[in-house]
Protein backbone atom coordinates (compact mmCIF):
# COMPACT_ATOMS: atom_id res chain seq x y z
CA UNK A 1 0.00 0.00 0.00
CA UNK A 2 1.15 3.50 -0.81
CA UNK A 3 2.23 6.01 1.82
CA UNK A 4 -0.64 7.78 3.41
CA UNK A 5 -1.09 11.07 5.20
CA UNK A 6 -3.91 12.58 7.19
CA UNK A 7 -6.35 14.66 5.27
CA UNK A 8 -8.61 16.97 7.22
CA UNK A 9 -11.56 18.89 5.86
CA UNK A 10 -12.94 21.43 8.31
CA UNK A 11 -15.88 23.76 7.97
CA UNK A 12 -16.47 26.53 10.51
CA UNK A 13 -19.21 24.46 12.07
CA UNK A 14 -17.45 21.13 12.34
CA UNK A 15 -14.70 18.75 11.39
CA UNK A 16 -16.05 17.01 8.30
CA UNK A 17 -13.36 14.57 7.33
CA UNK A 18 -10.25 13.30 9.02
CA UNK A 19 -8.76 10.10 7.69
CA UNK A 20 -5.52 8.75 6.30
CA UNK A 21 -5.56 8.96 2.50
CA UNK A 22 -3.13 8.34 -0.35
CA UNK A 23 -3.86 11.36 -2.49
CA UNK A 24 -6.10 14.40 -2.59
CA UNK A 25 -6.67 16.81 -5.45
CA UNK A 26 -7.95 20.28 -4.67
CA UNK A 27 -8.90 23.28 -6.80
CA UNK A 28 -6.19 25.75 -5.81
CA UNK A 29 -6.25 29.46 -6.42
CA UNK A 30 -3.76 29.01 -9.25
CA UNK A 31 -5.01 25.78 -10.72
CA UNK A 32 -5.93 22.36 -9.47
CA UNK A 33 -3.20 20.39 -7.77
CA UNK A 34 -2.76 17.02 -6.15
CA UNK A 35 -1.17 16.33 -2.82
CA UNK A 36 0.67 13.08 -2.10
CA UNK A 37 2.44 12.02 1.04
CA UNK A 38 5.66 14.00 1.56
CA UNK A 39 4.49 17.11 -0.27
CA UNK A 40 6.44 20.28 0.45
CA UNK A 41 4.75 22.48 3.04
CA UNK A 42 2.65 25.25 1.61
CA UNK A 43 -0.41 27.40 2.08
CA UNK A 44 -2.80 28.13 -0.75
CA UNK A 45 -6.21 29.55 -1.39
CA UNK A 46 -8.98 27.39 -2.80
CA UNK A 47 -11.51 28.36 -5.43
CA UNK A 48 -15.01 26.85 -5.66
CA UNK A 49 -14.63 23.35 -7.03
CA UNK A 50 -14.36 19.68 -6.22
CA UNK A 51 -11.98 18.00 -3.82
CA UNK A 52 -11.27 14.41 -4.79
CA UNK A 53 -10.05 11.99 -2.18
CA UNK A 54 -8.14 8.84 -3.16
CA UNK A 55 -7.52 6.08 -0.69
CA UNK A 56 -5.46 4.13 -3.24
CA UNK A 57 -3.19 5.91 -5.63
CA UNK A 58 -4.23 3.92 -8.66
CA UNK A 59 -7.90 3.47 -7.92
CA UNK A 60 -10.56 6.07 -8.57
CA UNK A 61 -11.55 8.70 -6.03
CA UNK A 62 -13.49 7.32 -3.06
CA UNK A 63 -15.07 10.60 -2.26
CA UNK A 64 -15.80 13.79 -4.14
CA UNK A 65 -16.69 16.84 -2.09
CA UNK A 66 -17.64 20.24 -3.41
CA UNK A 67 -16.18 23.21 -1.55
CA UNK A 68 -17.10 26.84 -2.03
CA UNK A 69 -13.65 28.28 -1.56
CA UNK A 70 -11.35 28.34 1.42
CA UNK A 71 -7.74 27.72 2.32
CA UNK A 72 -5.42 24.74 2.35
CA UNK A 73 -2.33 24.06 4.41
CA UNK A 74 0.13 21.28 3.77
CA UNK A 75 2.41 20.43 6.67
CA UNK A 76 4.79 17.51 7.12
CA UNK A 77 2.20 15.12 8.40
CA UNK A 78 -1.09 16.63 7.50
CA UNK A 79 -3.07 18.27 4.80
CA UNK A 80 -5.76 20.59 6.11
CA UNK A 81 -8.49 22.27 4.11
CA UNK A 82 -10.46 25.05 5.74
CA UNK A 83 -13.60 25.21 3.65
CA UNK A 84 -16.40 27.71 3.65
CA UNK A 85 -19.18 25.47 2.50
CA UNK A 86 -18.71 21.77 1.77
CA UNK A 87 -21.20 19.35 0.19
CA UNK A 88 -20.66 15.87 -1.22
CA UNK A 89 -20.96 16.02 -4.99
CA UNK A 90 -23.62 13.31 -4.93
CA UNK A 91 -25.89 15.67 -3.00
CA UNK A 92 -25.80 18.36 -5.65
CA UNK A 93 -28.98 18.59 -7.67
CA UNK A 94 -28.39 19.94 -11.12
CA UNK A 95 -31.96 21.08 -11.84
CA UNK A 96 -32.29 22.90 -8.53
CA UNK A 97 -28.94 24.58 -9.10
CA UNK A 98 -29.93 25.83 -12.50
CA UNK A 99 -33.02 27.37 -10.93
CA UNK A 100 -30.79 29.11 -8.42
CA UNK A 101 -28.47 30.31 -11.14
CA UNK A 102 -31.41 31.88 -12.96
CA UNK A 103 -32.64 33.56 -9.79
CA UNK A 104 -29.20 35.01 -9.13
CA UNK A 105 -28.82 36.21 -12.71
CA UNK A 106 -32.15 37.99 -12.34
CA UNK A 107 -30.99 39.63 -9.13
CA UNK A 108 -27.71 40.75 -10.66
CA UNK A 109 -29.57 42.66 -13.36
CA UNK A 110 -31.45 44.70 -10.82
CA UNK A 111 -28.80 44.85 -8.10
CA UNK A 112 -27.12 48.03 -6.98
CA UNK A 113 -23.37 48.34 -6.87
CA UNK A 114 -23.25 47.51 -3.21
CA UNK A 115 -24.67 43.99 -3.55
CA UNK A 116 -23.14 43.25 -6.89
CA UNK A 117 -19.87 41.79 -5.64
CA UNK A 118 -21.59 39.41 -3.23
CA UNK A 119 -24.02 38.26 -5.90
CA UNK A 120 -21.21 37.72 -8.39
CA UNK A 121 -19.45 35.46 -5.90
CA UNK A 122 -22.66 33.53 -5.36
CA UNK A 123 -23.03 33.17 -9.09
CA UNK A 124 -19.50 31.81 -9.41
CA UNK A 125 -20.13 29.30 -6.65
CA UNK A 126 -23.33 28.08 -8.28
CA UNK A 127 -21.68 27.86 -11.69
CA UNK A 128 -18.92 25.75 -10.15
CA UNK A 129 -21.53 23.57 -8.47
CA UNK A 130 -23.33 22.98 -11.76
CA UNK A 131 -20.07 22.01 -13.37
CA UNK A 132 -19.31 19.66 -10.52
CA UNK A 133 -22.72 18.03 -10.74
CA UNK A 134 -22.39 17.40 -14.46
CA UNK B 1 -54.82 37.74 57.68
CA UNK B 2 -55.52 36.11 54.33
CA UNK B 3 -58.52 33.85 54.21
CA UNK B 4 -58.24 30.10 53.66
CA UNK B 5 -59.42 30.48 50.11
CA UNK B 6 -56.74 33.09 49.39
CA UNK B 7 -54.03 30.82 50.73
CA UNK B 8 -55.27 27.94 48.68
CA UNK B 9 -55.20 30.02 45.54
CA UNK B 10 -51.74 31.26 46.36
CA UNK B 11 -50.44 27.72 46.80
CA UNK B 12 -51.96 26.65 43.50
CA UNK B 13 -50.36 29.57 41.70
CA UNK B 14 -46.91 29.00 43.16
CA UNK B 15 -47.21 25.33 42.25
CA UNK B 16 -47.89 26.15 38.63
CA UNK B 17 -45.00 28.61 38.62
CA UNK B 18 -42.77 25.87 39.91
CA UNK B 19 -43.90 23.62 37.10
CA UNK B 20 -43.02 26.27 34.56
CA UNK B 21 -39.61 27.02 36.00
CA UNK B 22 -38.68 23.39 36.27
CA UNK B 23 -39.75 22.83 32.67
CA UNK B 24 -37.67 25.83 31.60
CA UNK B 25 -34.74 24.43 33.49
CA UNK B 26 -35.04 21.16 31.64
CA UNK B 27 -35.31 22.90 28.27
CA UNK B 28 -32.32 25.10 29.04
CA UNK B 29 -30.39 22.00 30.05
CA UNK B 30 -30.92 20.27 26.76
CA UNK B 31 -30.25 23.47 24.82
CA UNK B 32 -27.09 23.91 26.80
CA UNK B 33 -25.91 20.49 25.77
CA UNK B 34 -26.55 21.29 22.14
CA UNK B 35 -24.83 24.67 22.43
CA UNK B 36 -21.82 23.02 23.99
CA UNK B 37 -21.69 20.45 21.21
CA UNK B 38 -21.78 23.25 18.66
CA UNK B 39 -19.01 25.10 20.43
CA UNK B 40 -16.99 21.90 20.58
CA UNK B 41 -17.51 21.21 16.88
CA UNK B 42 -16.36 24.68 15.90
CA UNK B 43 -13.10 24.38 17.76
CA UNK B 44 -11.02 22.48 15.17
CA UNK B 45 -11.64 25.13 12.53
CA UNK B 46 -10.74 27.96 14.86
CA UNK B 47 -7.59 26.19 16.01
CA UNK B 48 -6.39 25.49 12.48
CA UNK B 49 -7.27 28.96 11.33
CA UNK B 50 -5.20 30.33 14.16
CA UNK B 51 -2.25 28.13 13.24
CA UNK B 52 -2.43 29.13 9.62
CA UNK B 53 -2.67 32.78 10.52
CA UNK B 54 0.31 32.67 12.79
CA UNK B 55 2.28 30.94 10.03
CA UNK B 56 1.32 33.71 7.69
CA UNK B 57 1.56 36.76 9.83
CA UNK B 58 3.53 35.63 12.87
CA UNK B 59 6.71 37.39 11.82
CA UNK B 60 4.98 40.24 10.12
CA UNK B 61 5.41 43.53 11.94
CA UNK B 62 2.59 46.01 11.49
CA UNK B 63 3.68 48.47 8.86
CA UNK B 64 2.24 50.74 6.25
CA UNK B 65 2.03 47.95 3.74
CA UNK B 66 0.36 45.38 5.96
CA UNK B 67 -3.40 44.93 5.56
CA UNK B 68 -5.54 47.53 7.29
CA UNK B 69 -7.33 44.90 9.32
CA UNK B 70 -4.01 44.09 10.98
CA UNK B 71 -2.48 47.53 11.18
CA UNK B 72 -5.61 49.43 12.16
CA UNK B 73 -6.19 53.04 11.27
CA UNK B 74 -3.32 54.26 13.38
CA UNK B 75 -5.70 56.12 15.66
CA UNK B 76 -7.64 55.19 18.75
CA UNK B 77 -10.33 57.80 18.82
CA UNK B 78 -13.56 56.06 18.03
CA UNK B 79 -14.20 52.76 19.71
CA UNK B 80 -16.87 50.32 18.66
CA UNK B 81 -18.15 47.97 21.33
CA UNK B 82 -19.95 44.87 20.12
CA UNK B 83 -22.16 43.91 23.03
CA UNK B 84 -23.44 40.34 22.88
CA UNK B 85 -26.50 39.54 24.96
CA UNK B 86 -29.44 37.18 24.68
CA UNK B 87 -32.80 37.82 23.07
CA UNK B 88 -34.73 36.53 26.02
CA UNK B 89 -34.66 37.21 29.70
CA UNK B 90 -35.07 34.91 32.69
CA UNK B 91 -31.44 33.99 32.70
CA UNK B 92 -30.22 35.51 35.92
CA UNK B 93 -27.45 38.04 35.76
CA UNK B 94 -26.37 37.00 32.28
CA UNK B 95 -27.44 40.17 30.48
CA UNK B 96 -27.12 42.42 33.50
CA UNK B 97 -23.43 41.74 33.96
CA UNK B 98 -22.66 42.30 30.28
CA UNK B 99 -24.52 45.58 30.26
CA UNK B 100 -22.84 46.66 33.48
CA UNK B 101 -19.43 45.97 31.96
CA UNK B 102 -20.42 47.82 28.80
CA UNK B 103 -21.52 50.85 30.82
CA UNK B 104 -18.30 50.80 32.78
CA UNK B 105 -16.28 50.68 29.56
CA UNK B 106 -18.28 53.49 28.03
CA UNK B 107 -17.70 55.68 31.07
CA UNK B 108 -14.02 54.86 31.17
CA UNK B 109 -13.48 55.50 27.48
CA UNK B 110 -15.41 58.72 27.55
CA UNK B 111 -13.31 59.95 30.43
CA UNK B 112 -10.31 59.34 28.21
CA UNK B 113 -11.97 61.60 25.67
CA UNK B 114 -12.83 58.92 23.16
CA UNK B 115 -15.98 58.48 21.17
CA UNK B 116 -17.88 55.29 21.80
CA UNK B 117 -20.23 53.53 19.42
CA UNK B 118 -22.29 50.49 20.24
CA UNK B 119 -23.25 47.49 18.18
CA UNK B 120 -25.85 45.47 20.08
CA UNK B 121 -26.24 41.81 19.33
CA UNK B 122 -29.32 40.43 21.04
CA UNK B 123 -32.49 42.20 22.05
CA UNK B 124 -31.93 42.43 25.79
CA UNK B 125 -28.71 44.38 25.52
CA UNK B 126 -30.24 46.83 23.12
CA UNK B 127 -33.26 47.36 25.36
CA UNK B 128 -31.13 47.96 28.42
CA UNK B 129 -28.54 50.19 26.79
CA UNK B 130 -31.14 52.19 24.93
CA UNK B 131 -32.17 53.81 28.18
CA UNK B 132 -29.02 55.79 28.77
CA UNK B 133 -26.89 55.33 25.67
CA UNK B 134 -29.44 55.43 22.88
CA UNK B 135 -27.42 57.94 20.88
CA UNK B 136 -24.41 55.63 20.76
CA UNK B 137 -26.14 52.59 19.32
CA UNK B 138 -25.25 52.52 15.65
CA UNK B 139 -26.28 48.97 14.86
CA UNK B 140 -28.46 46.38 16.51
CA UNK B 141 -29.31 42.86 15.48
CA UNK B 142 -31.46 40.37 17.30
CA UNK B 143 -32.94 36.94 16.79
CA UNK B 144 -29.51 35.55 16.00
CA UNK B 145 -29.58 31.80 15.75
CA UNK B 146 -33.08 31.33 17.07
CA UNK B 147 -33.13 27.79 15.86
CA UNK B 148 -29.53 26.96 15.45
CA UNK B 149 -26.60 29.29 15.45
CA UNK B 150 -24.88 29.01 12.11
CA UNK B 151 -21.65 30.34 10.75
CA UNK B 152 -23.64 32.47 8.31
CA UNK B 153 -25.12 34.45 11.20
CA UNK B 154 -21.64 35.26 12.43
CA UNK B 155 -20.53 36.08 8.92
CA UNK B 156 -23.33 38.60 8.54
CA UNK B 157 -22.41 40.38 11.76
CA UNK B 158 -18.79 40.34 10.75
CA UNK B 159 -19.64 41.80 7.35
CA UNK B 160 -21.47 44.67 9.04
CA UNK B 161 -18.54 45.40 11.31
CA UNK B 162 -16.06 45.29 8.45
CA UNK B 163 -18.24 47.53 6.35
CA UNK B 164 -18.27 50.11 9.11
CA UNK B 165 -14.52 49.74 9.48
CA UNK B 166 -13.99 50.29 5.79
CA UNK B 167 -16.24 53.31 5.99
CA UNK B 168 -13.92 54.71 8.64
CA UNK B 169 -16.62 54.80 11.27
CA UNK B 170 -14.37 53.53 14.04
CA UNK B 171 -10.71 52.81 14.77
CA UNK B 172 -10.78 50.05 17.33
CA UNK B 173 -13.37 47.39 17.99
CA UNK B 174 -13.89 45.26 21.08
CA UNK B 175 -16.22 42.36 21.63
CA UNK B 176 -18.00 42.23 24.98
CA UNK B 177 -19.48 38.82 25.63
CA UNK B 178 -19.97 36.10 28.21
CA UNK B 179 -17.41 33.37 28.03
CA UNK B 180 -18.84 30.04 29.03
CA UNK B 181 -16.98 28.40 31.84
CA UNK B 182 -19.52 26.11 33.40
CA UNK B 183 -23.28 26.05 33.71
CA UNK B 184 -22.87 28.07 36.89
CA UNK B 185 -20.31 30.63 35.79
CA UNK B 186 -20.01 32.84 32.79
CA UNK B 187 -17.11 35.21 32.62
CA UNK B 188 -17.64 38.63 31.12
CA UNK B 189 -14.91 38.98 28.55
CA UNK B 190 -13.71 41.97 26.60
CA UNK B 191 -11.70 40.98 23.59
CA UNK B 192 -9.98 43.16 21.06
CA UNK B 193 -11.42 42.47 17.64
CA UNK B 194 -9.97 45.12 15.38
CA UNK B 195 -7.18 45.71 14.60
CA UNK B 196 -6.70 42.00 14.58
CA UNK B 197 -4.21 40.63 17.07
CA UNK B 198 -2.32 37.78 15.47
CA UNK B 199 -1.74 34.90 17.84
CA UNK B 200 1.99 34.57 18.29
CA UNK B 201 3.60 31.33 17.24
CA UNK B 202 4.94 30.79 20.72
CA UNK B 203 1.40 30.89 22.12
CA UNK B 204 0.27 28.18 19.79
CA UNK B 205 3.22 25.97 20.52
CA UNK B 206 3.87 26.65 24.17
CA UNK B 207 2.03 23.51 25.21
CA UNK B 208 4.15 21.19 23.11
CA UNK B 209 7.45 22.57 24.29
CA UNK B 210 10.54 24.08 22.80
CA UNK B 211 11.45 21.29 20.44
CA UNK B 212 8.13 21.60 18.67
CA UNK B 213 8.71 25.31 18.36
CA UNK B 214 12.04 24.71 16.68
CA UNK B 215 10.55 22.22 14.27
CA UNK B 216 7.84 24.70 13.65
CA UNK B 217 10.36 27.38 12.78
CA UNK B 218 12.07 25.06 10.29
CA UNK B 219 8.72 24.28 8.75
CA UNK B 220 8.00 27.96 8.63
CA UNK B 221 11.10 28.63 6.56
CA UNK B 222 10.18 25.94 4.07
CA UNK B 223 6.62 27.13 3.58
CA UNK B 224 5.52 27.99 0.11
CA UNK B 225 2.63 30.24 -0.66
CA UNK B 226 0.31 30.17 -3.59
CA UNK B 227 -0.54 32.76 -4.87
CA UNK B 228 1.56 34.87 -2.46
CA UNK B 229 1.73 35.52 1.23
CA UNK B 230 0.03 38.86 1.13
CA UNK B 231 -3.00 37.95 -0.94
CA UNK B 232 -3.62 34.85 1.12
CA UNK B 233 -3.43 36.92 4.25
CA UNK B 234 -5.86 39.42 2.81
CA UNK B 235 -8.33 36.68 1.96
CA UNK B 236 -7.80 34.89 5.24
CA UNK B 237 -8.23 37.83 7.62
CA UNK B 238 -11.94 38.53 7.11
CA UNK B 239 -12.55 34.82 7.48
CA UNK B 240 -10.55 34.70 10.69
CA UNK B 241 -12.56 37.62 12.03
CA UNK B 242 -15.84 35.90 11.19
CA UNK B 243 -14.55 32.85 13.05
CA UNK B 244 -13.80 35.06 16.05
CA UNK B 245 -17.36 36.41 15.97
CA UNK B 246 -18.73 32.92 15.57
CA UNK B 247 -16.69 31.70 18.51
CA UNK B 248 -17.93 34.54 20.70
CA UNK B 249 -21.53 33.93 19.65
CA UNK B 250 -21.23 30.25 20.46
CA UNK B 251 -19.73 30.97 23.87
CA UNK B 252 -22.45 33.46 24.55
CA UNK B 253 -25.20 31.07 23.46
CA UNK B 254 -23.85 28.32 25.69
CA UNK B 255 -23.46 30.81 28.53
CA UNK B 256 -27.04 31.99 28.14
CA UNK B 257 -28.44 28.50 28.44
CA UNK B 258 -26.17 27.77 31.37
CA UNK B 259 -27.25 30.94 33.15
CA UNK B 260 -30.89 30.22 32.46
CA UNK B 261 -30.55 26.69 33.75
CA UNK B 262 -29.00 27.90 37.00
CA UNK B 263 -31.53 30.70 37.40
CA UNK B 264 -34.45 28.36 36.80
CA UNK B 265 -33.00 25.79 39.17
CA UNK B 266 -32.90 28.43 41.88
CA UNK B 267 -36.40 29.58 41.05
CA UNK B 268 -37.71 26.03 41.26
CA UNK B 269 -36.10 25.56 44.63
CA UNK B 270 -37.43 28.87 45.94
CA UNK B 271 -40.92 27.99 44.73
CA UNK B 272 -40.65 24.71 46.65
CA UNK B 273 -39.69 26.56 49.86
CA UNK B 274 -42.53 28.97 49.35
CA UNK B 275 -45.03 26.16 48.87
CA UNK B 276 -43.89 24.57 52.13
CA UNK B 277 -44.27 27.85 53.98
CA UNK B 278 -47.67 28.54 52.52
CA UNK B 279 -48.89 25.03 53.22
CA UNK B 280 -47.85 25.36 56.83
CA UNK B 281 -49.69 28.65 57.03
CA UNK B 282 -52.71 27.14 55.39
CA UNK B 283 -52.86 24.21 57.80
CA UNK B 284 -52.46 26.48 60.78
CA UNK B 285 -55.25 28.79 59.70
CA UNK B 286 -57.47 25.82 58.99
CA UNK B 287 -56.90 24.43 62.44
CA UNK B 288 -57.49 27.81 64.03
CA UNK B 289 -60.68 28.10 62.07
CA UNK B 290 -61.91 24.66 63.17
CA UNK B 291 -61.02 25.38 66.77
CA UNK B 292 -62.81 28.69 66.82
CA UNK B 293 -65.86 27.10 65.21
CA UNK B 294 -65.90 24.36 67.84
CA UNK B 295 -65.63 26.91 70.62
CA UNK B 296 -68.55 28.77 69.15
CA UNK B 297 -70.68 25.62 69.03
CA UNK B 298 -69.76 24.58 72.56
CA UNK B 299 -70.32 28.00 74.07
CA UNK B 300 -73.59 28.21 72.14
CA UNK B 301 -74.69 24.86 73.64
CA UNK B 302 -73.66 25.95 77.12
CA UNK B 303 -75.69 29.11 76.89
CA UNK B 304 -78.89 27.17 76.25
Amino acid sequence: MADTFTFELVSPEKLLFSKPVAMVTVPGGEGEYGVLSGHAPMITTITPGVIQIYEEENAGPVERIFVAGGFAEVSQTRFTVLAGEAVPVSDLNRAALQEQAKAIAGKIDSANEHDLAALKTQQDVIAAKIQAAA
Amino acid sequence: MPSLKDLKNRIASVKSTRKITSAMKMVAGSKLRRAQENAEAARPYAARMERMLSSLAGDLTPSESSPRLLAGTGKEETILLVVMTSDRGLCGAFNGSIVREARRLIRQLEEEGKTVKLFCVGRKGRDLLRRDHADKIVQAVSEIGRKRLSYDDADKINAKILEMFDGGEFDVCHLVYNRFQSAMTQIVTVKQFLPFAVPALSDVDSASGKKAAEERAAFQAALEFEPDEKSILEALLPRALAVAVYGALLESAAGEQGARMTAMDNATRNAGDMINRLTLNYNRSRQAYITSELIEIISGAEAV
